[in-house]
């Protein structure tokens, strides 16, 4: 073959694969030259503080002559372990260790999570589009936008419906999506009637080009509550512009408490409880995610009655980005002036207590039946294992929260996670990592398969396929956690 | 001991899933609890070893395929090369053509050769193998497109009905095609039979050196593609609906003389939001509304 093709010999199609493509499977490929699986077994090495967290394993680099296993120091992730048909046999990997004198067993296995997703955290005040609609990747659907928690939006994507429910072409879309945010790359959506914005795990997010800075302290009236105290005898009125709740300072129960005196300020939208107002304007990318770029548009007349000549009006934004200063004249219109140094402090404050605007993605999904069932011969008492604390579940060597109820559902942060430790199969599903990590004694007598497990040093000494990465410090240790629980 | 094989029930406990190398199989069989386990031990031994077996004799399966081709050895070799041979006169295909069809097909008859089921399939990749005995039926659906939510169409096959294989193709799926339909899905009397047919019918939805459509040869894509330095469909431009038409027009026309001769039982093609069917059983109603779906 007279060009840079590769041949690939995991399995005896023995595809010739060009340069960035895949071969028949979709599973191998070339990649800069090299025949790639793009789920290479993970072995989290604690024996170095986390530098940059991956280290790619090389083979001669390191002198094995296990000490460092007899410490415990070193734990084999699920990744790229493989799934030789749980249903009838056990797990690739059934690993023991011993850990301050109590004999481990670390079972290691790659689930292909059919039923998983991703649930995403959109750090941003800006309308990213109206809850239920749908989120698109390459024109498919593959998740919804649901909930708008605090300075955030959060976003459903995947699930067994996008990945097997609709057409081929959704399932290839949604699984491409959450493989690429699983593995912590950059990831362009489009909400129907919203914005367009690149979610990447860890990273701001960027909402129709824009990229996002901070995150909101809080709602307008939570930033009248923390900061009236400081504006208290400098300034007469204060409004914090909000899409959610324009707070105003003079109305709002912490005004009042400090005596702060009508000003006789009227705000356009509609008010919900004193000093705090809904739909001020319509959202937008401008002053606190609302579409408002001259904020006296949000005032009507001020009540002639009860304002006067002089008063002093600071608007801001909740993320203190905006910000503009007025002084009533005799008219008792406001005119725009120079914010004084006194004030300058506490807006400069709101800015401060605003947060890095960053995505998180959270891999979500459930151990099934079979999953377990290459775990223990009676699947249902690993459940209640798990339940019971007895059996620590760990997402290629990261901390995950298991869900109460039924079943084994868990959340994990993939910033906690190696690099690409997600495959996936043409299903189209998801392949993520898991370790359910238990006392030897433990796992024999929840049917282990007792006649599979090995010693640690088997694994770590033949070196072929393996990679050694930095344990990260922030994570606890998959072992000696569980050592110390009991 | 094959390693690469992977074998495991899917989450709701009842469909198979075996995985070999770049076949992906779902499996679900209906019957006595004790005859689907059976049906699915038998389904994963005789999957064992299909990889190997085609792979044994793969350039020859690449080899365009010809009235004088000499047969092939292995049993889903020697499906494949029957599925094709009818076109070997007239066009180019290769057995390759009708892989998926005949996988399904062959690990289908291992499942009803060891026992007795009410009925069964076997879906490769969207290649579907069904199983029916007297008085089962089956509800299929349809997609408008492959990227389509909607189901378009539902047909209900039953025992008397002749159909026992469905197959899809188009240049957006997993294999090349050398034409411009976003899918065309075919039913026939086999699994392998429609797998053939459906890239015929496929090749055929074309609108030769037509600007807006990106060709590039396979053997560039994939070098040892049984398409060699034939060019295959990368992407596809605005078309007018005058040109969608004609491309479709010349699908309708293949597929209906497949059809007169007996090789198929029904098409659907579809290219740019537009369907044509081909069909002449009064029973096979392809645009009941019916949500059911026989794939994974």
């Amino acid at each position: 073959m007279a060009d840079d093709a590769i041949r690939c010999d995991a399995c005896p199609v023995l595809c010739y694969i060009k340069p960035g493509r895949t071969g028949s499977c979709d599973r191998y490929g070339n990649y800069e030259g090299k025949l790639v699986r793009l789920d290479p077994h993970v072995v989290l090495d604690r024996t170095v503080e986390r530098g940059d967290s991956v280290v790619p394993f090389l083979e001669r680099s390191r002198d094995w002559d296990g000490t460092l296993v007899s410490h415990g120091e070193t734990f084999v992730t699920a990744i790229g372990a493989g799934t030789t048909y749980p249903d009838y046999k056990p797990a690739p990997f059934i690993i023991s260790s011993q850990v301050e004198g109590v004999d481990m067993v670390t079972v290691v296995t790659e689930g292909i999570f059919s039923y998983c997703g991703v649930k995403a955290k959109i750090d941003t005040d800006r309308h990213l589009g109206a809850e239920c609609s749908s989120v698109r990747s390459q024109g498919e659907a593959i998740g919804h936008v649901t909930t708008s928690e605090y300075g955030s939006q959060m976003l459903s994507l995947g699930g067994v419906r996008h990945l097997t429910g609709g057409s081929r072409h959704e399932g290839t879309a949604t699984c491409d999506a959450l493989l690429k945010l699983c593995n912590g790359s950059a990831v362009e959506l489009k909400i129907d009637d919203g914005a367009r914005v690149v979610v990447q795990a860890g990273k701001p997010p960027i909402v129709d080009g824009v990229q996002e800075e901070r995150m909101r302290v809080g709602c307008g009236s939570a930033t009248i509550g923390m900061f009236a105290k400081q504006w208290f005898g400098k300034i007469d009125e204060v409004v914090v512009v909000d899409d959610h709740i324009t707070g105003v300072l003079s109305e709002h129960q912490a005004g009042k408490l400090l005596g702060v005196p009508e000003t006789g300020i009227k705000l356009r939208g509609r008010r919900s409880t004193p000093g705090r107002y809904f739909q001020v304007a319509d959202p937008g990318t401008s002053w606190g995610g609302t579409n408002v770029d001259d904020p006296l548009s949000i005032l009507g007349k001020f009540s002639a009655k009860k304002a006067w000549p002089g008063l002093r009006l600071l608007m801001v934004s909740t993320t203190g980005e905006h910000h503009a200063y007025f002084e009533l004249g005799e008219d008792l219109k406001p005119h725009e002036r120079e914010l004084p140094a006194n004030l300058r402090q506490s807006v400069a404050r709101i800015k401060e207590n605003c947060e890095p605007a960053l995505c998180t993605v959270m891999f979500m999904g459930g151990a099934g039946g079979s999953l377990r069932a290459g775990v223990t011969e009676n699947p249902v008492k690993l459940t209640h294992s798990v339940r019971d604390a007895l059996t620590r579940i760990t997402c290629g060597g990261a901390p995950v929260y298991v869900w109460p109820g039924g079943g084994i559902t868990f959340m994990v942060d993939i910033t906690r996670m190696p690099q690409n430790a997600f495959g996936y199969v043409p299903t189209p599903a998801l392949v993520a990592p898991i370790e359910f990590t238990l006392k030897l004694v433990d796992y024999s007598a929840l049917g282990g398969y007792m006649e599979s497990v090995r010693p640690l040093s088997s694994v770590v000494s033949h070196q072929d396929g393996r990679r050694r990465v930095t344990a990260r410090t922030d994570n606890p240790w998959p072992l000696q956690a569980e050592a110390r629980k009991k | 001991m094959n390693r690469r094989l992977q074998m495991r029930m899917l989450p709701d406990g009842r469909r198979l899933h075996l995985h070999d190398g770049p076949i992906d199989l779902i499996v679900e069989a209906f019957g006595a609890p004790q005859a689907v386990m059976a049906a699915y031990r038998a389904a994963f031994e005789r999957f064992e070893t299909v990889l190997d077996e085609l792979c044994s004799e793969l350039s020859f399966l690449r080899q365009p395929c010809v009235p004088e081709s000499k047969w092939p050895c292995g049993r889903v070799a020697r499906r494949m090369m029957a599925a094709t041979l009818p076109y070997a006169t007239e066009f180019f295909i290769t057995p390759m053509a009708a892989v998926a069809g005949s996988v399904a097909e062959e690990v289908l008859a291992s499942m009803t050769a060891a026992t007795d089921l009410d009925r069964a399939y076997v879906n490769d990749g969207g290649d579907i193998a069904l199983h029916l005995n007297p008085g089962e039926r089956f509800t299929i659906g349809m997609v408008e497109r492959p990227g389509g939510l909607s189901l378009f169409g539902a047909s209900r096959l039953r025992f008397d009905d002749p159909v026992r294989g469905i197959a899809t193709s188009g240049w957006r799926g997993r294999s090349f095609s050398l034409g411009i339909a976003d899918a065309v899905t075919v039913v026939a009397d086999r699994a392998a039979a429609a797998d053939a047919a459906a890239t015929i019918i496929a090749n055929a939805v074309d609108l030769p050196e037509h600007p807006a459509i990106v060709r590039v040869p396979a053997c560039e894509l994939a070098p040892d593609s049984d398409l060699g330095r034939r060019r295959v469909t990368q992407a596809v431009g605005d078309l007018s609906c005058t040109e969608i038409d004609e491309a479709l027009s010349a699908g309708v026309l293949a597929a209906e003389r497949l059809r007169r001769v007996g090789l198929i039982r029904a098409a659907a093609l579809h290219l740019a939001g537009v369907t044509r069917v081909v069909e002449a059983i009064d029973r096979l109603k392809l645009f009941e509304a019916e949500r059911s779906l026989v794939h994974a």
